[in-house]
């Protein structure tokens, strides 16, 4: 049983996008232009990490100036703390591999993203999400800001460096709650299987509820479409829904609470019967249609909505929850 | 318990439907006690039908304060031809904003009561921009904050400001953070009940705001606490 869930969960930090960097054409200021940087990036990291791997092969050719990165595809910005992983899931609805991105050094476009300062911003936000999804669980972020700074820091390091050996042998100094129900096929030593009646051992104390943190990306598409590469590109995130909050986990007996459950708790007018998923509990990337959910998928699988949404949840999430 | 006319949780927090509740009685009261400024608006989420239920948050949008003058302890009126007029008398302290038809002194300030499903408390989204449009920053909108709400920032714990995408209109907007939030909800509302520790629902934003809209100078008359 264990081995399962640990090899979903590696298979999940591995997982990787290959990128294809091209340099701003109005950037180029050498003569011939560059030619792209090909970086393969982690999908739960995020853009600005790369760019110690990317700035090498573009200084010679950079307008004199300072730095002000950012990325595009196709002329859409990124954003660049969704993780990478959730970007490419939900903007390329065909995968596009390598993915096709170009990066800017100059006019940061600051009337639409929010400044990134590197490193630094991306841990915060790191870190910030870290607390949301504690609150979430655990109704309060004392588990986050009771943790030495020490261990926080090696906690952001490992996720930095996809070391998950590091990751899970920090978590346990997190104190994050757990998910269980009688369907999910970790084998939990301390809490008992849930039958009725009895209280659930987590660290929130409920009962039978639990609150699990999810984003939600919705891409609706007002055009029917057969296949994936026919649909149209985004131009703008006004496009994208974007929700952030958390899903009640009803523990009922006998019953499974699946990802279908999930999803149509967060967007009840789209009960169709046709979805994939596949999962992160932080992140989704969902493409829609009418009153259809056409596809949802999670780090980069598309999952079958009957999956028990427990299973979902401990094997597919961010490091961030 | 879970009908519309339910009482605050006791842990100071509230739900998504007590928040649309709460903000039609502020914005309700607002428009009744406060006839200075502007009234607020609810701007339903109508393209993203959420949970069935109506969704959306208040907005406040272009109110005026002039920089030079915002120090002065002084109550004055001046007449506003164009736009709107904002004065506000303050009897204790003079939190007061001033306007003039000076359009290049002008600062406008938009700010938005958003709902946050994670912590479940309300949160004040705000960002000013000068007359031609563009953005201001922290350090300039600081100085337009009456004086005694900076130090208020600088020194207490739970009114942090930070940069963030506004989380529906994808726009960087500055946020009063939450942490906190649902403790001094709770001192407030132990000490206004008279039978036990609750606080019926109209009244939560006015509570929060009259703490919160300090912060970013904007008062509320007492006449609203009632």
């Amino acid at each position: 049983m264990a081995a399962n869930e640990e090899e979903a969960v590696k298979y999940v930090w591995e997982g990787a996008i290959p990128l294809q960097i091209h340099l701003h054409k109005s950037e180029v200021a050498s003569h011939p232009a560059p030619p792209p940087a090909l970086v393969l990036a982690p999908r739960i990291g995020y853009l600005p990490l790369l760019v110690p791997l990317i700035k090498p092969y573009f200084k010679d050719s950079l307008p004199p100036g300072e730095d002000s990165i950012w990325f595009d595809y196709k002329g859409f910005p990124l954003k660049w703390y969704i993780p990478t992983g959730v970007l490419f899931d939900l903007i390329c609805a065909e995968p596009e591999r390598p993915w096709n991105l170009t990066i800017h050094f100059r006019g940061y476009p600051s009337n639409v993203l929010i400044p990134c300062e590197g490193e630094d911003s991306v841990k915060w936000n790191f870190v910030n999400s870290l607390k949301e999804a504690a609150y979430i669980i655990n109704g309060n972020c004392k588990n986050v800001m009771n943790m030495s700074q020490s261990d926080q820091e090696d906690l952001w390091t490992s996720v930095m460096n996809g070391d998950l050996e590091s990751y899970t042998r920090l978590l346990p100094k997190l104190k994050m709650g757990n998910i269980e129900d009688e369907f999910s096929r970790k084998a939990n030593l301390s809490s008992p299987q849930s039958r009725q009646g009895g209280t659930e051992t987590d660290v929130a104390g409920q009962v039978k509820t639990a609150r699990i943190p999810v984003r939600l990306y919705v891409r609706s598409v007002n055009k029917d479409f057969e296949n994936l590469e026919d649909v149209p590109e985004i131009d703008t995130w006004d496009e994208i829904s974007y929700l952030n909050r958390p899903v009640e986990f009803l523990r009922e007996e006998g019953k499974c609470f699946t990802l279908r459950d999930a999803i149509e708790s967060l967007l009840p007018e789209y009960s169709g019967d046709r979805a994939q998923t596949s999962g992160e509990e932080e992140a989704d990337g969902s493409q829609e249609t009418r009153g259809e959910v056409k596809l949802v998928r999670i780090q980069g699988i598309e999952v079958r909505l009957e999956i028990p949404f427990s299973w979902v949840v401990n094997n597919l999430m961010n490091p961030e929850f | 318990m879970d009908s519309a006319g339910e009482v605050v949780v006791n842990d100071g927090k509230i739900t998504h439907e007590g928040f649309t509740v709460a903000a039609r009685a502020f914005s309700d009261k607002w428009k009744r006690h406060n006839l200075s400024l502007p009234p607020w608006s609810w701007v339903p989420l109508i393209n993203r039908t959420l949970l069935k239920k109506e969704e959306g948050y208040l907005s406040l949008e272009k109110i005026i304060i002039l920089t030079s003058l915002e120090e002065s302890a002084e109550e004055e009126s001046l007449d506003v031809t164009a736009g709107w007029s904002e004065k506000e008398e303050a009897d204790d302290d003079h939190t007061v904003l001033v306007v003039q038809n000076v359009e290049d002194e002008a600062h406008y300030y938009d700010y938005h009561i958003v709902y946050s499903a994670s912590y479940m408390v309300p949160m004040l989204y705000f960002r000013g921009y000068s007359s031609d449009g563009k953005p201001l920053s922290l350090d300039v909108i600081k100085r337009d904050l009456p004086s005694s709400s900076v130090s208020l920032l600088l020194e207490s714990k739970w009114t942090f400001i930070t940069q963030e995408e506004h989380p529906y209109l994808n726009r960087p907007w500055f946020k009063l953070h939450p942490c906190g939030t649902e403790e001094w909800i709770k001192l407030l509302s132990e000490s206004s009940s008279l039978n036990d520790c609750r606080m019926p629902i109209e009244l939560y934003l006015v509570s929060w705001f009259s703490v919160v809209g300090q912060v970013v100078g904007l008062k509320i008359p007492h006449e609203m606490l009632i």
